[in-house]
């Protein structure tokens, strides 16, 4: 019976990660599409284009190989451009890495393999909501992470194979700020949390210009010494 | 460096990054002050994603009343505050998005 009861937790926990990734396809799939249309535009082969889509999985830094491709930068300097890209997953690594410590290697792999900014944002909110408690929620982590994973490929492909963005008169790119937005601001519970938020959208906003977004890492280090800072006051 | 040795070694590099300290925690205790700030991890990164979005739409700078952007971002984050729903929060941020920009000039 008490096995009976978890499958169905986790399977559970598993539909309802899905059906939390949903609203963020919106805003994810033309950026997959844009990204299919610019591998394209940037003459990379189909199977290349295609294959950093499941193997890179990571739309920042995908975007701005693709662009530096095209315009001739050595490949090495492009291999150390995606990789300072992708240095904000090493804080959603460490943010998640409490949750996951019971998992099996290959379910840490696994996850780890799926920690994208969508999927790490809707994941990271159920893992701290704890008026749901719950022994499965890498199950619930698993099904935004597929969700999200299969959507990348799919919009990729549309680009690189139908070489074209569907058109759309809403800009629905913005939804994904908006999801964001969503996301935060009902976890704003108290001042630490308020004022880290507050001094890392104005530090994100004045450290733009540097370059491979190296102002959301800035602005993400100031905002939580503040909120650390106001926790001990 | 042949092309598809750069898609590998970027997937791999972007792999160990996601996997750091998922797998270092399990070999070392972090301090206490690390665990603590790991809290504001969520906050302070999406927030740093969202608002460059609407204050600086395609990474240029626009007046604050005249950006359609900004506006429906600050509904945005009225509503999510009242409301705490994420479905009315982009139904309202999408619906004050094209209002200002067909209202404004």
């Amino acid at each position: 019976m008490g096995e009976l009861k978890s499958a169905s937790s986790s399977s559970s926990e598993f539909w309802l990660g899905v059906r939390d990734e949903l609203p963020l396809l919106l805003g994810v799939a033309p950026f997959g599409m844009i990204y299919g249309v610019l591998a394209m535009a940037a003459s990379l082969p189909l199977g290349i284009s295609q294959a950093m889509s499941s193997i890179v999985f990571a739309g920042s830094a995908q975007f701005i190989t693709v662009q530096l491709l095209g315009s001739g930068v050595p490949l090495l300097i492009i291999f150390l451009t995606g990789v300072v890209v992708n240095l904000r997953h090493a804080l959603y690594s460490a943010s998640v890495a409490p949750y996951l410590q019971h998992l099996s290697p290959a379910w840490r792999a696994g996850l780890a393999y799926l920690l994208t900014d969508e999927a790490y944002a809707v994941a990271i909110n159920h893992y701290s909501d704890e008026t749901r408690p719950g022994k499965h929620k890498h199950w619930y982590f698993l099904g935004a992470g597929i969700t999200l994973w299969t959507c990348w490929q799919l919009s990729s492909a549309l680009g690189i194979f139908v070489g074209q963005v569907v058109p759309a008169d809403l800009p629905l790119e913005f939804t994904l700020p908006l999801i964001f937005i969503a996301l935060v601001v009902p976890n704003l519970r108290d001042r630490a949390a308020a004022a880290a938020a507050i001094v890392a959208g104005l530090v994100s906003v004045l450290a733009f210009g540097l370059p491979y977004k190296l102002g959301l890492l800035l602005a993400a280090a100031v905002g939580m010494g503040v909120g650390l800072w106001l926790e001990k006051k | 460096m042949p092309l598809w040795l750069l898609i590998i070694g970027l997937g791999l590099a972007t792999f160990l990054t996601r996997l750091s300290f998922i797998w270092l925690f399990q070999h070392w205790q972090p301090p206490e002050w690390l665990k603590r700030s790991l809290r504001f991890v969520p906050v302070t990164v999406l927030t740093a994603i969202a608002i460059p979005e609407l204050l600086l739409p395609g990474g240029n700078w626009m007046v604050p009343f005249a950006n359609p952007r900004l506006i429906a971002g600050v509904v945005a984050i009225l509503v999510a505050w009242r409301s705490r729903s994420m479905l009315l929060t982009i139904l309202a941020g999408m619906a004050a998005l094209l209002a200002a920009s067909a209202l404004l000039p």
